[in-house]
């Protein structure tokens, strides 16, 4: 028999330190396998806060990730909800997410994407020619860690440097919680705009790159190309800057873990593992619906709910994880959820952890002093987005 | 001890290459693994396990050795 349910608790937001997720999930974890959760408006949901019972569900059949069954976890009002667009696969189920996938995955294997380490090298090494000129003072995130990820994929698709900046601007705007209807309308047609010029340009003219691959491939039409190539904008560009921008923050503020870092680079790789696992900035998590009544985690959840997979709340669960409130980059025991787990794994993670491996390495190489410029409790958090990390980071070092 | 990698069900995250890229490589055309080395020694018994309980399609299959 099953416990009595508790109250439906909202997703708990409320963060008293900048690093750990809300507060509210501890005793949720502790408390249940699954959580009954009231999603925006009052329907009916769940929340998954625990390791063993995320990975159970990102890989169980009977639940969607098709865009029109999921519902936001946090009130917006950016809901859109009808079926995705042709080419954008993250949020269908196979076999279409496959067909697509399939196509894709072999320009993002992990021997390919560390193919790519000159030119991302190249890229950071500018952009820290840039904070250099700014001097001290400089805000990291607009010169540094959101203009690294975004030069990256549009090299590797071929967009522009002309058009890169607005499509950050409305990438930016479609991830903001806050925006508003006419906004958030804006910046969409702004992007749709931009992929009907470019994507049938390409298509006459394709390039040595990702997208001209993918055209000369011959298996997309048009429409799936634009769909395909908004996925990859939009999947890389904030979510790669703000875990760079909340990496730097949090060895900041961590100084015998980058102590530890700089006295042995050979830590990167485990360090960039840990930071994920630690700082999980996929903060509203992973959500899937369910197809048909389903027994899971001692619950019936009933056909057409929503389960929200709490990424913060799974990848610090004392189950899985010693110390788990600990940022240790020494840590060997990965296996962390922060890029999300089955088939709709992170398609970009390869490349996303040569960005930050990258990229730390060359920030505290060049600029071994460098510091926060205010103090720490005064950056400003985005709790407003779908990607957390900080809006801005004030750095100066000693010239 | 041997391993067995199923290209139809692996949906190409690439954590066995990232764990092992002795062991696992990942196709150009559609990133699906490929073993490299079906019997590694004994000593790996450890990082394949890791592997498994990572892969997150269930492609990896490990047949220890009876007794092992
Ligand atoms: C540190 C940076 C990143 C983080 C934290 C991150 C996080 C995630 C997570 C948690 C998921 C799974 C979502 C779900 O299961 O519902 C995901 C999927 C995805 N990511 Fe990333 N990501 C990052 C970088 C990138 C980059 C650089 C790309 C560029 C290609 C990218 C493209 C995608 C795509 C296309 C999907 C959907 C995959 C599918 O449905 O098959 N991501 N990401
Ligand atoms: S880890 Fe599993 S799913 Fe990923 S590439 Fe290797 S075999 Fe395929």
């Amino acid at each position: 028999m099953a416990d009595a349910l508790h109250p439906p608790v909202s997703l708990p937001t409320q963060r008293s330190c900048p690093f750990d997720p809300p507060d509210g999930y501890s005793p949720l974890r502790e408390r249940e396998r699954i959580t009954r959760m009231s999603y925006p408006g009052g329907t009916p949901g769940w929340l998954v806060t625990r390791y063993a019972e995320a990975k159970e569900l990102l890989v169980h059949k009977s639940f969607s990730a098709r865009q029109e069954g999921i519902i936001s976890p946090v009130p917006t009002e950016l809901a859109y909800d009808g079926p995705a667009a042709p080419g954008a696969f993250a949020k269908t189920d196979d076999p279409v997410h496959s067909k697509y996938r399939k196509l894709i995955t072999g320009f993002f294997t992990v021997r390919r994407t560390r193919q790519l380490a000159p030119m991302i090298e190249r890229i950071v090494h500018e952009q820290l020619d840039d904070l250099e000129k700014a001097g001290p003072g400089a805000d990291l995130v607009e010169v540094f860690t959101e203009s690294v990820p975004s030069r990256v994929m549009c090299e590797m698709i071929g967009v522009p440097e002309s058009e890169r900046k607005s499509l950050q601007r409305h990438v930016e705007t479609t991830g903001r919680l806050s925006a508003t209807v006419p906004e958030a309308l804006a910046a969409v047609s702004a992007m749709s705009g931009f992929l009907a010029r470019f994507v049938p340009a390409r298509m006459d003219d394709p390039r040595d790159d990702v997208l001209g691959d993918l055209i000369r491939g011959g298996q997309l039409t048009e429409q799936e190309l634009m769909g395909m190539t908004a996925t990859l904008i939009t999947g890389a560009f904030d979510t790669t800057g703000n875990m760079l921008a909340m990496g730097v923050y949090a060895l900041l503020e961590h100084p015998g873990e980058l102590a530890k870092l700089k006295e042995d680079p050979e830590l990167m790789g485990a360090a960039v593992e840990e930071l994920l696992r630690f700082l999980t900035i996929s903060h509203l998590g992973a959500s899937r619906w369910a197809l048909e009544d389903v027994e899971f985690a001692g619950r019936t959840v009933r056909k057409g709910e929503v389960v929200t997979v709490a990424l913060p709340a799974v990848n610090r669960d004392p189950e899985r994880y010693e110390n788990p409130d600990q940022l240790d980059i020494g840590r060997t025991d990965h296996g962390h959820l922060g890029l999300g787990h089955g088939v709709h794994q992170c398609l970009g993670q390869h490349l996303a952890r040569t960005i930050l491996r990258v990229g730390y390495e060359a920030l505290f190489d060049r600029f071994p002093t460098l510091r926060l410029a205010v103090p720490a409790d005064e950056i400003p958090m985005r709790d407003d987005f779908v990607h957390y990390g900080p809006g801005s980071l004030p750095v100066t070092w000693e010239d | 001890m041997r391993i067995t990698a199923n290209r139809e069900v692996c949906c190409s995250a690439g954590q066995c290459t990232l764990i092992a890229p002795d062991l696992f490589d990942q196709s150009d055309e559609d990133g699906s693994v490929v073993l490299l080395d079906a019997q590694p020694g004994a000593g790996r018994l450890d990082v394949l396990r890791e592997i498994v309980s990572r892969c997150p399609s269930g492609a990896i299959r490990l047949e220890e050795d009876p007794g092992a």
